[in-house]
């Protein structure tokens, strides 16, 4: 390598020497040249000195290139300008070199010398190109270099570069397979960085080369999936693939236990035997190992994370977020893709295309999910036939009990189109719906009976086709139908319909009598000049009318029979042989023949009309695969949920020294986090401590990469174990809480890693909870569980913020306050967005669920937890107490046929497999109540009874805090004056005039966040309703004595009269 | 990905090739020729076509299919988005994506392309970032060019590829600053027969036109947010703070650029602003029918609707039409039976008619079906949903920008079933 530069500069020498030769007028001779000189003069303009000229050639060269046409015998000129000063010449020279490289590998080898100058130019563009040329020019020979040139890239400074690098290296594997191992080396380095520029690229690098090294994701999950919302569009689509499959090995399935309730509610409808058996078994076998599914918090990290880009302009990345959430979310949550998915079909023809094909068989599995969208599904006459068939498959999909009508009449408006493949497919679509809906398969079989009258041939066969399916379900009703038909075999001569036609004659004869001879006397007549598929059929019915009506029809079948031996195609021949033998009685035939009978005329099932779409989930939605229904090269497989979880600790990531944050109020907002913290409850602003990639990077708005802002903070987040540890140094009492917690940590851990990563937790108050979560099951606990709390707990919060005199049960509340208000110092200028809090956690009121003399020894009481609700922000969480004081157990105890009013959704807790009696069980399940007051109707179920309960929410606990400052209190309260304000005005008792009493009181009558305030006698609260998230702002103003006011301004009218009709009550106790 | 891709016009012949991989060979669109010979209608070529050693992945635009070539699993739509952000560059670039504006300009389509697509993948996307290193054609730029010697290819690394707003280069300078929003809402809407509304909705999108020095933080509110039920924004809009707050904040890009797209709510019903008498009949065994259409205005909100247009394809039975038109201009193309009625501007005193007798082919079956008629109008400055802009601030910049909305209503894919 080390002579070729010095060649390369004496060719360029030489050509500048040569130059006055061509000099004088190149330009006249490159426009007039003949055509088979032409590529003379070419060479004459790029030998020449002037880049003009040069340009000029390259341009004709590259549209000759663009044509098709083969330029390659220039390669020798115009390689030698590869190191030509003018840019554009420059590139155009690339454009070429990547194209007949290749071909001209020698001379290709030319060049090399002037890429490796380029790679290190101070210019990030020119190393960047030179990279990519280098690395594109496919010539076995130059792969130490690529290689070479690739580590070096990978390590530069500009992300640019390293992106460059990052494509590069599919490009090295291609060439050479054999640098799989040292390229993977290369990824690794790639995957950690952290500019959102490399991210995509590398990933992409990462699926080409080395999809199954999964293992090198772990450390870069959480990286990744912070960083996603910023990477460009393209890169998201590779990330969400890649991260499907990555979570699809890493985490247990969400779904696992409804997947079986939902199961054994199936059975009852399609369940055979077999089937029941073999669930059976699955259902114990999974009754024995199931306990209560939490997500790993990585998993929702994931869902979390890419839930906005359901929002994005690229249909790709809409499409890769629907598959994700399709493969990977909790059933509950899978309903939300559904709007993107509608939305995209207002797009290019082709997008609509492939959207459908996957709405198609989502439909399939997750009918409900796109039914509200029904009416997008109606079609248009303008549509293209191929869109039109796609969104008759998604309506046949969707049709049910109650859209049923609806959609038959849109189907009548169909079957009118003039286009007539639509038309067919559109009777078979009736059909579908007929089988799979036995309520109106009378009318669908009446209006398919009318379509036998119309004009159009194929419509009739569609129709004769789809009614003879049909028919086999119910024959027996059905004879003035088939004598219809048997009309038809005169005119129609659409082959299907035919053979159809008689297929149904011969099957249901004995329906017919008196036509089926005579049908059968017409085919024979017309017997040679048929189709092969009817003659086949003409021979069935006539060895089923020889069984049947043997007298009237001997001689018409053997003479069939004798035409079909004669026949030219074998099939036929061999069908006549056999059936000859099967049904004529002769002394050779042995006993079949007695049973000849039952062989042709047994009673058939009935055939089972599907989608083409069923099953077609296994391939993962959104891939080529799927859309082809075909494996294609180079699909990876989705693999299976594992049964039991990897190691989640993987994932953990250490952190240098300097990501560590130093303020001590940020610190210990996290601190309060446990180790594997996730917010899932919480919506997205509200996590301080997470990091807001978008309005992070889009506000420092300078050209450094904006990805290390986040995940820098992201890290620090996850090396909260350090920082624990640091901050029992910096406060001694807070050590033993926290020790204590490690331990309890650790003990968990021991337990399984499942158990180990706790729920969403939003702060200290909820660890306490965790902790007596853990109390709980070790033993039954009284009604007032929440009031005590235990002394370790009480000291850590303490701790933090010693709680001022005040009566014992409500220390919560207090402290909860005083962090309010410590938060709101810190956070007040950071963030703009109104902040959820973890809420505060009183002295909590339970309601009787079920009396023990109602329940039959069993009694429930539930509370309001005020926690977010793991796995759905929009629902309230309900903790459930059961405990049994009949004197046997009591077996799975669940939640079954809720009925509850439009919009109300319930999350049901996991089956209680059994409850020792004197034993009590507590469990959360979360109900969105659609922010209103109306109750929940469920039915609680034991192994024996079901009872019929209802859960009616106070108006107050239909909100979650949210924290705001002052200020952002007082803007939103003046957007929400006029109908949206409510004042009251009250006397305050005795005992209420104390500030704590007032806050005691509001807080425990609802839900809500205390609000920092200036004035002395003005108390706020803020909180918002967790289905909507609309704002509920709450002023008490205390005047003299025991005058007050109280104003509630919220969006939601309804809520704030109730709230503060609950709010006076509570103060005036 | 992305392993070649070809541009094939109506008729069939491939104008420009270009490989990122091997180069691979053109025999390879016979596949697709073949596919859309079976197709007969150019629309219904199915975009994904397998054959034994690729897949061709295809779409329609402007008369020019877009083939690519694929050789390992990837996702259909990626490809499909890409080629129609390819189609829409070439839009951007030299004003239409035609085969004529694609030959003339085959070198910097050539360059755009090896700039868009790195080894198949795609690399740089954005046009702000395309602009700077592959300069539009210009007249005055190519003369200047010529006698300079200088080139239409940046040499630098484009700002925005570094930045983490690549939607917007650095140093954008205006003498005056203006900042336009179009607020155009289309209703989609399916009429039956007997005039009730089978399906409307309405689709929304705010095209904007932003011409703004140096790097403004926009801020757009609107007065009822809650009516955009489903919504998808550019890359520049800042998620969470519509989440949280719902407004609109953003750093622009430069020029123009479709800002949001969105759904109105399904639960708010829809003003239909037209209505459609129509009485199309052929008779049974004679070869002619009746063609009566009356379009009239319906709950405009005191705007005239206007840019009226109705287009008819006809039952191929149908020969010629012999129609009078009380106002506007028809047209019937008897080789693609499409009937075309520009009627104009609708005045509620004067209800626009077109009435007379269609001829159909003698000896030909009546045809089974009416046809279902699309109407196209428009209503300025009205939106039909009622959504309403409340105020644009801009942040980050001392000057005062000049601010302008307009809002249109348009119709969609617009059916009256007759």
């Amino acid at each position: 390598m080390a002579a070729s530069p010095a060649y390369g500069e004496e060719k360029g020498g030489s050509s500048s020497l040569g130059e006055p030769e061509y000099g004088h007028d190149p330009a006249s001779g490159g426009i007039f040249a003949s055509d088979y000189k032409r590529h003379d003069d070419l060479k004459e303009m790029l030998d020449s000195n002037k880049d003009s000229l040069k340009l000029e050639a390259m341009k004709r060269i590259v549209a000759m290139i663009a044509r098709g046409k083969n330029a390659s015998d220039l390669f020798p000129a115009v390689v030698k300008n590869v190191a030509c000063k003018n840019i554009e010449v420059k590139k155009l020279v690339y454009v070429y070199l990547v194209r007949y490289a290749e071909e001209q590998q020698d001379l290709a080898l030319l060049s090399i010398s002037t890429f490796q100058r380029g790679l290190k130019d101070p210019n990030q563009l020119i190393r960047a190109s030179a990279l990519r040329v280098l690395s594109s020019i496919r010539v076995p020979i130059i792969v130490p270099i690529m290689m070479l040139a690739i580590k070096e890239a990978a390590s530069d400074m500009s992300p640019y570069v390293r992106k460059t690098a990052a494509h590069a290296i599919p490009k090295l594997y291609s060439l050479d397979s054999d640098q799989k191992d040292q390229l993977i080396e290369v990824i690794e380095k790639l995957l950690a960085d952290k500019t959102t520029l490399v991210a995509g690229s590398v990933v992409m690098a990462f699926e080409e080369v080395c999809p199954e090294r999964i293992d090198l994701i772990h450390k870069n999950y959480r990286k990744l999936c912070n960083l996603l919302i910023d990477v460009e569009e393209w890169g998201q689509v590779v990330i969400i693939n890649m991260l499907t499959r990555y979570a699809r090995t890493q985490f247990l399935s969400p779904n696992q236990n409804e997947s079986l309730l939902e199961e054994s509610a199936e059975k009852a409808f399609y369940g055979s035997e077999e089937e029941d058996t073999k669930d059976a078994k699955a259902e114990a076998a999974s009754l024995a190992k199931r306990k209560p599914y939490v997500m790993d918090p990585d998993h929702r990290l994931l869902l979390r994370n890419t839930k906005p880009l359901l929002q994005s302009r690229n249909a790709a990345v809409v499409m890769a977020v629907a598959q994700l959430y399709f493969h990977l979310a909790p059933k509950a949550e899978v309903g939300v893709i559904a709007k993107a998915l509608v939305r995209l079909l207002r797009s290019h023809s082709e997008v609509q295309y492939v959207v459908l094909q996957n709405v198609a068989t989502m439909s399939i599995k997750r009918r409900g999910m796109f039914e509200p969208y029904l009416k997008s599904f109606y079609i248009r006459s303008t549509d293209p036939t191929q869109i039109k068939i796609l969104k008759l498959e998604v309506l046949t999909n969707l049709a049910n009990e109650t859209n049923i009508s609806t959609i038959l009449r849109e189907f009548q408006t169909y079957i009118r189109s003039m286009d007539k493949d639509f038309v067919a497919a559109t009777i078979q679509a009736i059909g579908r719906c007929a089988t799979n809906i036995g309520k109106v398969r009378d009318t669908c079989l009446n209006g398919l009976v009318q379509l036998l009258s119309n004009r159009d041939e194929l419509v009739v066969a569609e129709s004769v086709v789809v009614i003879k399916k049909l028919l086999q379900m119910q024959p027996a009703q059905h004879s003035e139908i088939i004598k219809h038909m048997a009309k038809l075999t005169d005119n129609i001569q659409v082959p299907m319909a035919r053979a159809s036609i008689l297929w149904l004659i011969g099957e249901y004869c004995e329906h017919v009598p008196k036509i089926a001879p005579d049908v059968l006397r017409k085919m024979a007549k017309s017997f040679t000049n048929e189709e092969d598929i009817v003659k086949l059929q003409v021979i069935n019915l006539a060895a089923k009318l020889y069984l049947t009506n043997s007298k009237q029809s001997k001689l018409l079948t053997q003479y069939v029979l004798n035409l079909a031996k004669y026949d030219q195609n074998y099939d036929i021949r061999d069908r006549a042989r056999f059936i000859r033998q099967l049904i004529v009685p002769t002394e050779k035939s042995g006993a079949l023949n007695k049973y000849a009978k039952k062989l042709f005329l047994a009673q058939k099932p009935a055939p089972i009309l599907e989608s083409s779409f069923k099953d077609r989930d296994h391939f993962q939605l959104g891939s080529l695969s799927h859309l082809l229904n075909a494996k294609a090269v180079g699909y990876q497989e989705l693999p299976d949920w594992p049964d039991e979880a990897p190691d989640p600790s993987v994932r953990n990531v250490e952190v240098p020294e300097w990501t560590k944050c130093t303020s001590r109020e940020k610190r210990k907002e996290k601190v309060e986090k446990p180790f594997y913290s996730d917010s899932e409850g919480e919506s997205g602003p509200t996590e301080s401590a997470d990091s807001e990639p978008e309005s992070d990077s889009e506000e420092s708005g300078s050209s450094s990469s904006s990805g290390t802002s986040s995940s820098s903070s992201e890290e620090e987040e996850e090396e909260e174990e350090e920082e624990e540890e640091e901050g029992s140094g910096q406060q001694s009492e807070d050590k033993e809480g926290e020790e204590e917690e490690e331990k309890r940590k650790k003990r968990k851990e021991k337990g399984g890693p499942r158990k180990a990563s706790p729920r969403s937790m939003g702060s200290e108050e909820e660890e306490e909870a965790e902790g007596k979560k853990v109390k709980k099951a070790a033993g039954p606990q009284g009604k007032k569980g929440h009031a005590e709390t235990s002394s370790e707990e009480a000291s850590a919060s303490e701790s933090i913020t010693p709680p001022p005199p005040q009566p014992v049960p409500s220390s919560n509340i207090i402290s909860t306050s005083l962090v309010t208000d410590l938060e709101g110092l810190t956070l007040t200028d950071t963030s703009l967005a109104p902040a959820l809090l973890s809420p505060a956690f009183g002295a909590v009121r339970t309601y009787e669920l079920l009396h023990r003399m109602a329940g039959e020894g069993l009694s429930v009481e539930y509370c309001f937890s005020r926690r977010p609700f793991p796995g759905d922000p929009h629902m309230v969480a309900v903790q459930i107490q059961i405990s049994n004081n009949t004197d046997a157990e009591v077996k799975s105890l669940r939640v079954s046929e809720p009925k509850l009013l439009a919009g109300m959704r319930i999350q049901e807790f996991p089956e209680i497999e059994s409850l020792a009696p004197g034993d009590t069980a507590s469990v959360v399940m979360g109900i969105d109540f659609c922010d209103s007051t109306q109750a929940a109707n469920f039915q609680l179920c034991t192994h024996t009874r079901h009872f019929y309960v209802s859960i009616q929410p106070p108006v107050g606990e239909l909100m979650a805090p949210v924290f705001m400052s002052e200020n952002e209190f007082r803007k939103e309260q003046g957007k929400l004056t006029g109908m949206s304000e409510i004042t009251e005005k009250l006397t305050l008792p005795e005992k209420c005039r104390s500030d704590h009493a007032i806050v005691q009181q509001v807080t425990s009558a609802a839900n809500v966040g205390r609000v920092p305030c200036g004035a002395d006698n003005e108390y706020r609260f803020a909180a918002k309703t967790v289905t909507s998230g609309s704002l509920v702002l709450i002023t008490l103003e205390w005047r003299e004595g025991a005058a007050a006011q109280l104003t509630v301004n919220s969006e939601k009218m309804v809520i704030g009269t109730m709230l503060v009709k609950d709010i006076i009550q509570a103060l005036a106790q | 990905m992305i392993h070649s891709l070809f541009l094939i016009n109506c008729s069939g012949d491939i104008f420009l090739e270009k490989h990122w991989k091997s180069v691979v060979s053109q025999s390879v669109c016979d596949y697709f020729f073949e596919a859309q010979e079976k197709a007969v209608d150019v629309e219904n070529v199915p975009p994904v076509i397998s054959t034994p050693h690729h897949y061709l992945i295809s779409i329609y635009r402007d008369k020019i299919f877009f083939v690519s070539v694929i050789q390992t699993e990837v996702p259909p739509l990626f490809v499909i988005e890409f080629l129609h952000r390819v189609a829409d560059t070439f839009q951007d670039y030299f004003g239409e994506c035609s085969e004529t504006a694609i030959k003339d300009n085959v070198v910097i389509v050539y360059e755009l392309l090896e700039e868009m697509l790195d080894n198949g993948f795609p690399l740089a996307t954005e046009s702000n970032i395309l602009k700077e290193l592959i300069k539009p054609p210009t007249i005055l730029r190519s003369v200047v060019n010529s006698i300079t010697g200088s080139s239409n290819v940046g040499d630098t690394l484009p700002t925005g590829q570094l930045s983490n707003i690549p939607w917007r280069r650095a140093g954008v300078k205006y003498t005056n600053n203006e900042a336009y929003f179009d607020v155009i809402e289309e209703i989609d809407a399916i009429i039956d027969k007997s005039g009730s509304t089978v399906f409307a909705e309405i689709q929304g999108v705010i095209d904007s036109c932003i011409k703004l020095s140096g790097m403004p933080d926009l801020f757009l509110s609107f007065m009822n947010p809650r009516l955009l039920d489903d919504v998808s924004f550019h890359p520049c809009i800042r998620f969470k703070r519509w989440e949280s707050e719902r407004v609109l904040s953003f750093i622009p890009p430069d020029g123009n650029f479709r800002l949001i797209s969105y759904r109105v709510s399904s639960q708010n019903l829809v003003a239909i602003p037209v209505y459609v008498k129509h009485l199309i009949s052929f008779k049974e065994n004679s070869s002619s029918g009746r063609f009566d259409v009356t379009i009239g205005p319906k709950q405009n909100m005191g705007k005239t609707v206007e840019g009226v247009v109705m287009t008819v394809h006809m039952p191929k039975a149908v020969l010629n039409m012999n129609l009078t038109a009380t106002q506007g201009s028809y047209t019937f193309d008897p080789v693609t039976k499409v009937l075309t009625w520009d009627v104009g501007k609708i005045t509620p005193q004067k209800l626009p008619n077109l009435k007379g007798i269609v001829n159909l082919q003698s000896g030909a079956p009546k045809p089974e079906e009416n046809p279902s008629l699309n109407i196209q109008f428009k209503i300025q400055q009205l939106a039909i949903s009622g959504l309403k802009v409340n105020r644009l601030d801009m942040y980050g910049e001392k000057y005062k920008p000049f601010k302008g909305v307009k809002y249109i209503t348009k119709a969609g894919k617009f059916q009256v079933r007759t």
